[in-house]
C-alpha cells in the first residue's frame, strides 16, 4: 500500500522535474514559430505555425558567421583543452610526482576565477597586440574556461581505468603499441569524450569574453551576437528572429544531451564529489 | 600565482620524508609526471594569472584608452574612488542579494529533485536527460525566454494571471524575473552535485534507522543531511561564485537598469562602454578579492573540505 502510493508520488514528481525542465524550452520555440502580429498576442502557442523566422535567421549574416565563428572557435578551444589536460590527467592519475595535488589545487583555483577580472587586462592587451575581435583572442581566454574542468574531469575518470590490464596484454605477447591502442584507447576513450562534450558546452556557454573581445562578425559568438541581432528591417522587433536563432543553438546541445546523458552525468557528478 | 596560494587551506606539496635516495626510476617517473603537467598549468597561467596580475599593474593608473597619452600613475586613487561610490556598494548589495535568493532557492529545489532521482525507478533515463538541458542552454538563450515570457508585448505572463505589470520597469520585478532565470537554469547542476552526495549516505545506516522506528524527517535530519555535508557545502561554494560572477541574465534583460547592475555589470561597463582601463581594472581586482573572500569564508568558516571534491 506505501509502497504503491509512493510509487505514484514519484511519478507525479518526475513529471514536475520534466515540466520544469521544458517549460521554458517549449516557450521559446513556440515563439520562434510566431509570425506578424502574432508576435505580441500574448498567447503561448501561435496562432499559425510559420518557418518564416528561420529563414530570416539563415538569410541574416551576422548569425550565419556568428553560428560559424561558434562553432569553429569552441571546437579548437575545447580540442586543446582535452589534449592537453589528457597529457595531465595521466600524469597525476598514473604516476608519482611532487607538485601533483598543486595542479589540481591551481585548475580548482582558476575554475572558480571571475572571468569578468580578466577582461579588462585582455581587453587592453589585445588590442595592443592585435588578438582583438579574432579568433586566436577567444580560443585563448577559452582555454582558461575549459581547462581547468577537463583536467578534474579527466584525472577523476583515468583513476577508475585499471591499468594493470596494460601489463597484463604485454604478458600475454602484445607489443606495447598494441597493448596500448587495443586496451588502454578504448578504457580511457569514453572519458576523454565526455570531458570534451562538458568543455564544450562551457566554450559554447560564453558570452563575457564574447562580447568584450570582439566588435564585428568577424570573431563574434552566437551568445553575443544574440545580443546585438535586430530584425529584418530597423522597424521590426527582433523577438522572433532571436528565438528563432536561439532555438537553432540550443538543438546541437540538446541532441548530444539526448545521446549522451549516461556519460555527461557520469563527468558531472562522479568527478564533482568523491565517492 | 595568488590564487593558487590564497587557495590552498594547507600547502599541499607532500615532501616525502625519509626517502633520501631516488631510485633512477623514481626520478625518471617525477620528470615524466612534471613534463606531462607542465603544458597544462603553464597555459592555465598564462591565460590567469598574467592577466591578473597585469590588472592589478593597471589598476593604478589613470588610463583611458580612448586618450593612452594621458595615462598617469596615480597610486590607489582608483580604489578610492570606487569605494567611496555608492554605484560600488550599490552593485555589491543586489549581486550579493541576488547570489544569497537564488543558492537559497537552487539548494531547496535542486535537494527536492535529487531526492527524486535517487529514488525513481520509473523513466529514470527521462527525468536524467530532462535536468540536463537547463544545464546545456545558453545562458543567453534562457534569459531570452524568461525575458519575452514576462515582457509586457509579447510575453504570457501578464495575460496568464491578468495584470498589466511591468515587470522590467522597475527594480524587484526585474530582479525577480534575473532570479528566475538564473535559478532555472542552474538548478539542475546543484541537484547533480547533490544526488553525487546524496549515493555517499551508507545504506545499513538508513536501513538501522528505519528498523529503530525514525520517521522520514529524523532520518532525514540526523542521518542523510549529516552524511552529506561535504557535498552540500561543495555545491554551496560552487554555485556561490558561480552566481556571484552573474552577468549574461542581468546584461540581456535589463543591461544593470533600474537597480539591477551587478559587480561584473559594473566592471563591463568601465572597461568595455567607457573605455576607463584603469578604473575597470580596479573593479576587476575588487571583485577578484570578493570571490577570495568568499572561498576563505567557507573554507575557514563553515570548514568546507575541498578534498572531498572530485577526485583528489
Amino acid at each position: 500500500m506505501r509502497s504503491k502510493r509512493s510509487t505514484v508520488w514519484m511519478i507525479v514528481a518526475s513529471l514536475l522535474i520534466v515540466v520544469y525542465t521544458l517549460f521554458p524550452v517549449v516557450w521559446i520555440i513556440s515563439l520562434s514559430f510566431k509570425r506578424g502580429d502574432d508576435i505580441n498576442n500574448q498567447k503561448f502557442f501561435p496562432t499559425h505555425w510559420s518557418w518564416d523566422n528561420y529563414k530570416t535567421v539563415f538569410d541574416t549574416p551576422l548569425f550565419t558567421s556568428a553560428l560559424r565563428n561558434s562553432i569553429g572557435i569552441a571546437l579548437i578551444s575545447t580540442f586543446i583543452s582535452v589534449v592537453l589536460a589528457t597529457l595531465a590527467a595521466y600524469a597525476i592519475a598514473r604516476l608519482d610526482f611532487p607538485g601533483k595535488k598543486l595542479v589540481l589545487t591551481a585548475a580548482l583555483a582558476i575554475a572558480i576565477f571571475p572571468a569578468i577580472s580578466i577582461v579588462t587586462p585582455l581587453f587592453n592587451l589585445w588590442r595592443i597586440i592585435g588578438l582583438y575581435d579574432t579568433w586566436p583572442g577567444l580560443i585563448i581566454p577559452y582555454l582558461s574556461l575549459t581547462l581547468p574542468i577537463a583536467i578534474w574531469t579527466l584525472s577523476a575518470f583515468f583513476r577508475e581505468i585499471p591499468w594493470e590490464m596494460e601489463q597484463a596484454a604485454q604478458v600475454d605477447g602484445a607489443t606495447t603499441w598494441q597493448a596500448f591502442r587495443k586496451v588502454i584507447v578504448p578504457l580511457a576513450a569514453p572519458g576523454v569524450f565526455t570531458t570534451a562534450i562538458i568543455a564544450f558546452f562551457i566554450a559554447w556557454n560564453d558570452f563575457v569574453y564574447g562580447i568584450s573581445l570582439t566588435s564585428t562578425d568577424n570573431a563574434r559568438p552566437v551568445p553575443a551576437a544574440l545580443a546585438f541581432f535586430t530584425g529584418e528591417s530597423q522597424f521590426q522587433q527582433p523577438t522572433a528572429a532571436i528565438s528563432a536563432a536561439a532555438v537553432v543553438v540550443t538543438i546541437p546541445v540538446v541532441i548530444l544531451v539526448l545521446l549522451f546523458q549516461r556519460r555527461i552525468v557520469a563527468g558531472l557528478t562522479n568527478g564533482a564529489v568523491k565517492g | 600565482v595568488t590564487a593558487t596560494t590564497t587557495f590552498a587551506p594547507q600547502p599541499e606539496v607532500a615532501v616525502p620524508t625519509g626517502k633520501p635516495h631516488l631510485s633512477d626510476r623514481a626520478r625518471a617517473e617525477r620528470r615524466l609526471g612534471w613534463m606531462l603537467s607542465a603544458p597544462a598549468v603553464i597555459v592555465m597561467l598564462a591565460v590567469t594569472a598574467y592577466p591578473i596580475v597585469n590588472a592589478v599593474y593597471l589598476s593604478l593608473f589613470n588610463y583611458r584608452l580612448t586618450n593612452p597619452a594621458g595615462r598617469e600613475f596615480i597610486g590607489l586613487k582608483n580604489y578610492t574612488v570606487i569605494l567611496t561610490d555608492g554605484l560600488w556598494w550599490g552593485a555589491v548589495g543586489t549581486t550579493l542579494l541576488i547570489t544569497i535568493v537564488t543558492v537559497a532557492v537552487e539548494l531547496v529545489i535542486g535537494f527536492a529533485f535529487a531526492l527524486v532521482m535517487n529514488k525513481v525507478i520509473f523513466g529514470k533515463g527521462v527525468v536524467r536527460t530532462a535536468i540536463l538541458i537547463p544545464y546545456a542552454i545558453i545562458t543567453v538563450v534562457s534569459a531570452y525566454a524568461w525575458y519575452y515570457a514576462f515582457a509586457s508585448n509579447s510575453g504570457f505572463v501578464n495575460s496568464w494571471f491578468n495584470t498589466d505589470r511591468d515587470w522590467f520597469g522597475q527594480r524587484w520585478s526585474s530582479l525577480f524575473v534575473i532570479c528566475l532565470s538564473e535559478i532555472w537554469k542552474t538548478t539542475p547542476f546543484m541537484s547533480l552535485l547533490l544526488l553525487a552526495g546524496l549515493a555517499q549516505v551508507p545504506e545499513d545506516m538508513q536501513e538501522a534507522a528505519m528498523v529503530d522506528g525514525a520517521t522520514w524527517w529524523q532520518r532525514m535530519w540526523r542521518v542523510t543531511l549529516p552524511n552529506m555535508k561535504g557535498a552540500i557545502m561543495v555545491a554551496l561554494l560552487f554555485r556561490t561564485l558561480d552566481a556571484f560572477r552573474i552577468f549574461d541574465n542581468v546584461f540581456v534583460m535589463t543591461q544593470g537598469a533600474n537597480g539591477t547592475e551587478t559587480v561584473s555589470l559594473l566592471a563591463y561597463r568601465q572597461t568595455i562602454s567607457r573605455t576607463e582601463i584603469g578604473l575597470g581594472s580596479a573593479v576587476s581586482v575588487l571583485l577578484f578579492l570578493c570571490v577570495v573572500l568568499i572561498c576563505f569564508i567557507f573554507i575557514k568558516g563553515f570548514r568546507t573540505d575541498l578534498s572531498k571534491v572530485r577526485g583528489s
